[in-house]
C-alpha cells in the first residue's frame, strides 16, 4: 500500500493532509478522497496485489480466515479476517471468482487489532484470499467457501 | 421456472437417512445460519420503524401513537403475539399489517389505497419481478413499521385470540386454505408443510401442523432475508407462497390472508416469539 | 437522506469492541430490474471509524460487500463513556456520519 500512497501524496492528498492538519477539513473527509479504482477494477488475485502496490505475496499460517465451509447464499458469505504477524499495516479480502476480485481493504493504524469481520456476496464457490501487509510484506490465506445459490445475480 | 424447481424440490425431498456427506452438509449450513445471527441487518428496519410510528404523515398530519392493535390506542409492546383478533371498530379479524392500513386511513387520513401501496420492500430481485409493490431500492413505510412493533414483541409467548365467533371462523377459514389444493399443479399448503421432512433444496420446510414446528416458522416472522436483502412481514411471506402454489394473488391484507395468518398464529400458540429474525 | 447506522461500541477488557450495521443499497452494477434495464452501480467505496479526532479503521469497499454492510473489529486506548465516530461515502457522493458511546464492561 506504499506505492498506493505514494501515489495519492503525488496527486494532492498532500494537499488534503495540510488541510485535514489545518483543521479545514475533517480527518474523515480527507481519508475518504481515496479510493483505489485500479485495485477494485482487478480481475485476478495477482493483479489485485500488484495494484495495491505489492509483486507478489508469501502464504502465512499467521493468518487466520474464519468463514463458513458452505455457504447457503452467496448474497451473505460471512468472513472474519485475523492476521498474527507483527506490524501489520493493512488486511484486505478477495474473492478470486467474483467479477471483480477486490471485495474490501482495511487500513489498520497502530492500537488497531489486526482483525475485522464482515459480510461479502459471492457469485459462485471460489477461494476466498486474505491478503495481509505487515511491515511492509505481503502475505496471504486461502480458504475455499462453496456457495449453494450465487450472490451476484440477486 | 421457478414452480418446477419448488415441485422437483418437494418430491426428492423426503429423504428419511441423510449420507454421512449430507450431514456434513447439514452441518455447514447450520455454522452458517448461525454466523449470520451475530447482527441482523432488520435492526435498520426497526429503527426506522419506530420513527415513523412517530412521525406525523398523511392529508391529516398524524403519526400513528394513537393506533389501537388491539391493547389500547398506542400500545406496541406485546401487541404482535396477540394478533391477529376481532376489533369491533372495524368488525373484522385483523392482522398487524390489515390494522396498520387501518389506522393509516383513520388517524392518518390516507385513502385505502393509499394506505396498501407497496405494502412490501422490494429490491427488483429476479425472484420477485411478478410483485406489483416491489421496485429496485424502494423502501416500505408498512414493512419498517412492521419490523419495529414485531420487534417490541421479541421474546414473549405467542397468544392469539380465538373467542370471538370471527376469529373463530377466520381460524376455520385459515384451516380450509390451508387444506384446499388447487391450480395447474393442485397444490395447496399441505402439499409442502403438511408432513415431516420435507424440503425445498436446503430449506427444511416446517409441517405447520406440528406445533413445534409452526412455533419456530411463525416465531421467526417477520425476517430479513439476506439472499433478497430485505425484510419480509408475514403478510409477504403468505403472498409468496401462493404466488409460489400459482394460485390466484393473494391481494394484501384481504381476509384469506388474515384467515390463513391466523391460523399459523393459533398453530404456533405457545411459542417464544424470535423475531424479526434473520433467514437464508 | 441515507439512514442512521446501528453502531454497538462496547468495552471487551481493554479494548473497544465495535459492531456497525449501515442501511446501503451497496448495488453492484451488475443486475437488472424487472423491466430488464441495468441497475447502476451504487456502494459505499470509504468507511473511517475515529476516536478521539484519531482515525483507528479506514476501509475503502468494491461492490461485493453485502447489501446493508455489517463490520465488527477492535482497538484498543478507548475510554467507557467516549465517543466512537464513523463515517461512510459512496460512489453518488452521498454521506453519513453517525457516532455511539462506548459503553462499559460486557
Amino acid at each position: 500500500m506504499d506505492a498506493r500512497r505514494r501515489e495519492v501524496l503525488k496527486t494532492g492528498g498532500g494537499v488534503l493532509a495540510l488541510a485535514a492538519a489545518a483543521g479545514i477539513i475533517r480527518p474523515g473527509e480527507a481519508l475518504a478522497q481515496e479510493w483505489n479504482k485500479a485495485a477494485f477494477e482487478t480481475k485476478s488475485v495477482a493483479e489485485t496485489v500488484k495494484a495495491l502496490g505489492g509483486s507478489g505475496s508469501t502464504p502465512s499460517s499467521a493468518i487466520e480466515i474464519t468463514a463458513p465451509d458452505i455457504a447457503e447464499n452467496g448474497a451473505v458469505v460471512p468472513i472474519a479476517v485475523e492476521s498474527k504477524l507483527p506490524r501489520t499495516q493493512a488486511l484486505a479480502i478477495l474473492i478470486e471468482k467474483n467479477p471483480n476480485t477486490l471485495s474490501a481493504d482495511f487500513e489498520i493504524p497502530a492500537g488497531t487489532d489486526p482483525f475485522v469481520s464482515t459480510r461479502v456476496k459471492m457469485g459462485e464457490t471460489s477461494n476466498v484470499y486474505a491478503l495481509v501487509i505487515a511491515d511492509g510484506k505481503y502475505f496471504h490465506a486461502v480458504k475455499e467457501i462453496k456457495v449453494t445459490i450465487g450472490g451476484c445475480g440477486g | 421456472m421457478r414452480i418446477d424447481r419448488v415441485l422437483a424440490g418437494v418430491l426428492a425431498a423426503t429423504l428419511p437417512c441423510l449420507s454421512p456427506a449430507q450431514q456434513d452438509t447439514q452441518k455447514e449450513i447450520e455454522r452458517y445460519r448461525q454466523m449470520l445471527q451475530e447482527s441482523n441487518p432488520a435492526e435498520l428496519y426497526e429503527a426506522r420503524g419506530e420513527e415513523l410510528w412517530k412521525t406525523r404523515r398523511g392529508p391529516r398530519n398524524a403519526s400513528l401513537e394513537r393506533c389501537d392493535l388491539g391493547l389500547g390506542p398506542g400500545v406496541v409492546k406485546g401487541a404482535y403475539v396477540r394478533l391477529p383478533r376481532y376489533f369491533a371498530d372495524t368488525g373484522r379479524v385483523q392482522d398487524l399489517e390489515s390494522r396498520l392500513a387501518t389506522c393509516m386511513v383513520t388517524l392518518q387520513g390516507f385513502t385505502p389505497e393509499e394506505a396498501r401501496r407497496k405494502p412490501f420492500s422490494g429490491t427488483g430481485a429476479p425472484m420477485i419481478t411478478t410483485d406489483p409493490f416491489s421496485g429496485v431500492g424502494q423502501r416500505s413505510v408498512m414493512t419498517d413499521l412492521v419490523a419495529w412493533i414485531a420487534s417490541e414483541s421479541r421474546g414473549m409467548t405467542i397468544a392469539p385470540s380465538v373467542s370471538h365467533p370471527k376469529e373463530r371462523l377466520a381460524y376455520q377459514a385459515g384451516e380450509r386454505l390451508f387444506y384446499y389444493r388447487a391450480g395447474p399443479y393442485d397444490f395447496g399448503c399441505v402439499t409442502c408443510h403438511g408432513e415431516e421432512g420435507k424440503r425445498i433444496r436446503l430449506q427444511n420446510l416446517p409441517k405447520m401442523t406440528n406445533a413445534k414446528d409452526a412455533q419456530r416458522a411463525f416465531g421467526t416472522w417477520p425476517g430479513y432475508r439476506v439472499s433478497e436483502g430485505e425484510l419480509r412481514s408475514m403478510q409477504w411471506r403468505m403472498w409468496e407462497c401462493v404466488r409460489q402454489m400459482r394460485f390466484p394473488e393473494l391481494e394484501f391484507a384481504s381476509d384469506a390472508s388474515i384467515a390463513l395468518i391466523t391460523y399459523l398464529a393459533k398453530q404456533a400458540e405457545g411459542g417464544t416469539f424470535d423475531a424479526p429474525a434473520i433467514k437464508r | 437522506m441515507a439512514d442512521p447506522m446501528r453502531i454497538r461500541a462496547n468495552m471487551t477488557g481493554d479494548k473497544v469492541e465495535v459492531k456497525v450495521l449501515m442501511a446501503h443499497e451497496m448495488e453492484t452494477g451488475l443486475r437488472r430490474d424487472a423491466g430488464g434495464n441495468a441497475i447502476p452501480a451504487h456502494f459505499i467505496r470509504n468507511v473511517s471509524v475515529t476516536y478521539g479526532g484519531k482515525t483507528v479503521l479506514s476501509a475503502q469497499w468494491g461492490t461485493s460487500v453485502s447489501r446493508n454492510p455489517f463490520l465488527h473489529f477492535r482497538f484498543n486506548g478507548g475510554k467507557p463513556g467516549e465517543k466512537v465516530m464513523i463515517t461512510w461515502l459512496d460512489n453518488k457522493g452521498e454521506k453519513r456520519t453517525d457516532e455511539a458511546v462506548i459503553a462499559g464492561g460486557g
